[in-house]
């Protein structure tokens, strides 16, 4: 598939090689993750570089899911090691990940459905207020002015999405498009070293795919964000993503480029079916 | 200080200039911190006064100069309302340069020929789309030598050596500036009143468009005539929303709000103009018919869904405006208990309604580009807006006639403007002569001669007549008036305009001329006909679907046989009454040719590629099959195609005296 004709110089630029990867900023080694008898991940390794775009693709029940939920902290595999920063990263619960600097925007979107868009970004800036509940409460100095320097904050994240128009409006009586930008904007908000994105484009139309690519590409350009990202949708993956990591029945069946990948015989047979 | 007032005249406080660059320069003197310019940006409204205008305009134009822009150049400025494209616009007029206004919404290869047409070297546009538009058109044209843009955003990864960001070329100026302090003050001081200081496309119903020059004092004397006539201040304030490449927005934007030194707002966004609406309430306003056609239509679809007690209050209310709130307006006597009830009403409805629409400051509202529907019109003046309609054309800086306050009158278009002399040809059609007509067609001295007579007059091809009041009535475009098959008269677009006043009508096209009776195309209104089906518990996939449907034929029939009723009571129009209509399988769009830039018919250009649908409608056929292709927004291409069905229409007998009355 090809991408707009109004970005495609921007994809072009994007996967220029050798451009964006920096260091390994996350390495995952030999992770098997089970649920009792049964088997999520087995033995899967693979890392994530700083600034790249890393798409994990793979049939239904690959395990896509349960590997970011390994990410970002929610699951503990059983075995492997996860290596963050070179450090080798100890058992620990989703909001120490998210201090880490890991955000993940979900499959099914999250938001707050009645309140309103920049309030449901102001979430995201949950973490970095420094002021405590009493000061907050009491609207003190210090707390006012953080305030206004968050929603400074929130605001250039409201025009980098371009949602100015919903600003107030309550996410709940948004088109789903623009709930599922909401909800990037959120984690955007945390400013993330590692972004997340599960299915940022299931159930969207052409062309509001087309915008959440620009978006994708416009982050990972401006703020140097690194993004791993869930995907069904090919073309789309093909396009954006530096490197892809396959799965297949928890196991890791394709590495590399997404030209690697597309031609990789193991993959292949995933998605089509081997001629048995 | 700038004194030059070469052909001027003090008059009680006016200060009259012969170009826009003195007048820039006049108001960062002598009002330097008074506001000139807002923009919302990151949700904030932030203001320029006009001390900084003039800093940031100087360090532009110096900034082109360094480029190599000399006098007399072309400055293509694309893109929405932004301040800094206003300044660039200023910044060129500054050097004696000519800013050529180009629709942002234009496709590549419409670009490419304005590009072409006026040897563009230098443009400014506003972001990332504009750019990769302008290097898409690059091999057309050769001579584009720099493209600046003002929005950096997704810019980054472009190593292109003829872009450049405003940011930058304002620092190259601002160097430049420091270097040769007199230079600018040099080129200004060049400047005359009758250099050309802006160059606006006309949109083209027929053939290829034309690049109007118009220079300073004719854009001055429009905005000075304006101004006296509605007693404008520096107090104003506009909303900018309208596209910078129509005159409309040069006039109230740019002349007359750089003469009379307004404050212009321009909109967050595209989406954000209602909201902005709101919270700028600006005191004079300016919009074509479909904004306000577009506001009225959402007030009712929410009044529809709101509860019975409100809906109550708001049909009685709105029953009392209608009976005497224009006259309120106007002055006029009006009984004591309707001044109550209307005084009840603007508590209960008209005043937190103009409130919601952002027009609570109002003072004077304009409405121009098209004919208004009688309804509409009323409706805004019912509830206290002084919405007003004024008549012109891109070659008069769209100032020909403007209606006094208290005599308005709902289908003429006013008086002649001050300076203005209108007359009529013997076939109708209007002449116009004053100040602010213009120089001429760039590089086309045949269409000047064939447009300006021996007189002097421009010859506007509008057929109008004047009424007792010496109030203006335009007919119709005095070409399109044409003859039936038994020698009355054909004015397409006043019936087309009598079945756009329905809100579920989007577009009408209407074909008679030389035969026995009239047929139309309709495209419906999506969202008032889309709310419309919703109630009714239609089902229905998308355009296509809804307009092929029996209700909404049903709906629409209504309709044509309302105007019918309407043309039978004209005795010049009772012959022109609609027989067959069909309602189109896809909204007609400027994208694929069939509307203007300013959504305008293009008549001969649908006659052509509908053909088949013509001859079917007048062979009386039951239905017809058609197959078009559409161009999407993102410039492909794809085939839509449908069975349309063909109704008829009642049409009835003519009665001149019984419905005059």
């Amino acid at each position: 598939m090809n991408m707009t004709d109004t970005n495609s110089s921007s994809t072009a630029a994007a996967s220029a090689p050798g451009r964006r990867q920096g260091e390994v900023i996350l390495d995952l080694q030999n992770i098997s993750l089970r649920f009792g008898g049964v088997k999520a991940l087995t033995d899967i390794s693979f890392n994530i570089r700083e600034h790249e775009v890393r798409a994990i693709i793979g049939p239904n029940g690959a395990g896509k899911s349960s590997m970011l939920n390994v990410i970002n902290g929610v699951y503990h595999p059983q075995e492997g090691r996860i290596m963050f920063r070179g450090e080798e990263r100890k058992k620990m619960e989703p909001h120490v990940a998210a201090q880490q600097g890991i955000a993940r925007t979900f499959q099914n979107i999250a938001l707050f459905k009645g309140m309103s868009v920049l309030d449901n970004i102001m979430t995201g800036r949950n973490l970095r207020m420094k002021c405590n509940i009493f000061q907050q409460a009491l609207w003190l100095g210090p707390a006012l002015r953080e305030e206004i320097a968050h929603r400074e904050k929130v605001e250039e994240i409201v025009d980098f999405l371009e949602i100015q128009h919903i600003r107030k409006t309550p996410v709940g009586a948004l088109p789903y498009g623009l709930q599922k930008r909401v909800d990037l904007g959120r984690a955007l908000a945390m400013e993330p070293q590692i972004l997340l994105l599960d299915e940022p484009m299931a159930g969207m139309n052409v062309e509001e795919k087309q915008d959440m690519c620009r978006f994708i590409l416009d982050i990972s350009d401006q703020f140097g964000t690194t993004i791993v990202l869930i995907e069904h949708d090919m073309g789309v993956v093909m396009d954006i993503s530096d490197r892809v990591v396959v799965l297949d029945y928890g196991k890791k069946i394709g590495d590399g480029t997404p030209h690697e990948v597309r031609n990789n015989q193991d993959v292949i047979n995933a998605y089509l079916g081997s001629g048995h | 200080m700038d004194t030059r007032t070469s052909a001027s005249d003090h008059r009680q406080g006016e200060v009259v200039l012969d170009t826009f660059p003195r007048y820039l320069m006049h108001h960062a003197q002598h009002r330097p911190q008074q506001p000139a310019m807002r923009e919302k940006a990151y949700g904030i409204w932030q203001t320029y006064t006009w001390a900084q205008v003039a800093e940031n305009v100087r360090a532009i134009a110096c900034g082109l100069a360094q480029l190599g822009f000399k006098r007399g150049d072309r400055l293509a400025v694309v893109g929405d309302n932004r301040p800094r494209l206003y300044w660039s616009v200023a910044a060129c007029q500054c050097l004696g340069g000519i800013p050529v206004m180009m629709y942002q919404d234009a496709v590549a290869q419409e670009m490419a020929y304005v590009l072409q047409d006026a040897e563009i070297r230098f443009a400014v546009v506003e972001d990332q789309e504009q750019v990769d538009k302008m290097l898409e058109i690059l091999p057309d044209a050769p001579m584009l030598e720099h493209v600046i843009y003002d929005d950096p955003r997704g810019m980054r990864h472009y190593t292109q050596t003829l872009l450049m960001g405003l940011d930058e070329l304002q620092e190259m100026g601002r160097i430049h500036d420091r270097n040769q302090p007199d230079f600018l003050d040099g080129e200004m001081d060049k400047g005359a009143s009758d250099d050309i200081s802006i160059m606006l496309y006309t949109s083209g119903t027929t053939g290829k468009p034309k690049g109007v020059c118009q220079t300073h004092g004719a854009f001055i004397a429009a905005a000075r005539g304006a101004i006296q006539f509605d007693k404008l201040t520096d107090k104003e304030d506009i909303l900018s929303y309208l596209p910078m490449a129509w005159v409309g927005d040069h006039l109230f934007s740019f002349a007359q709000a750089t003469v009379a030194g307004f404050t212009i707002n321009c909109p967050e966004s595209g989406e954000t103009v209602m909201n902005d609406l709101r919270e700028i309430g600006p005191t004079y306003y300016f919009a074509p018919p479909r904004v306000f056609e577009n506001l009225l239509t959402q007030v009712m679809i929410r009044m529809e869904d709101a509860g019975s007690l409100k809906r109550k209050i708001f049909h009685h209310f709105m029953d009392v405006a209608r009976r005497c709130g224009a006259d309120i307006l106007d002055g006029k006597p009006v009984s004591g208990g309707d001044r109550f009830q209307y005084w009840l009403g603007n508590l209960l409805v008209y005043g937190p309604l103009k409130n919601v629409l952002g027009m609570s400051r109002i003072r004077v509202a304009y409405t121009a580009g098209a004919a208004i529907g009688p309804d509409l019109f009323r409706f805004y003046r019912s509830i206290g807006i002084n919405l007003k309609q004024l008549y012109g054309q891109t070659e008069t800086c769209a100032y020909v006639c403007l209606q006094p306050d208290g005599q308005i009158k709902l289908d003429s278009v006013g008086k002649p403007a001050p300076f203005v002399e209108v007359k009529l040809a013997d076939n109708g059609e209007i002449l116009v002569k004053g100040p602010m007509l213009l120089k001429a067609y760039y590089k086309r001295p045949d269409a000047t001669a064939e447009s300006i007579n021996a007189e002097g007059y421009f010859m506007t091809g509008d057929a109008g007549f004047f009424d007792e009041d010496g109030h203006l009535k335009i007919i119709d475009r005095a070409k399109d008036v044409g003859k039936m098959a038994d020698g009355t008269m054909f004015a397409p677009n006043y019936i087309e305009n009598k079945l756009k006043f329905f809100q579920h009508v989007k577009e009408a096209v209407t074909f008679g001329n030389g035969k026995a009776f009239v047929t139309a195309f309709i495209n419906i209104d999506l969202e008032a006909v889309g709310n419309w089906a919703e109630k009714r518990g239609l089902a229905y996939s998308g355009y296509t679907d809804l307009a092929q449907q029996d209700a909404v034929y049903g709906l629409l029939r209504e309709c044509v046989e309302k105007v019918n009723a309407d043309l039978a009571a004209d005795p010049n129009m009772s012959g022109s009454q609609i027989k067959y209509f069909l309602i189109l399988h896809k909204e007609l769009d400027a994208d694929d040719g069939e509307l203007t830039r300013t959504r305008k018919v293009r008549r001969n250009f649908i006659a052509e590629k509908y053909g088949v649908l013509i001859d079917a409608l007048f062979e009386g056929k039951k239905s017809q099959y058609i197959e078009t292709q559409v161009k999407y927004e993102d410039g492909r291409t794809g085939k839509v195609s449908a069975e349309l069905r063909i109704e008829e229409a009642k049409t009835f007998a003519p009665q001149a005296g019984k419905q005059a009355a």
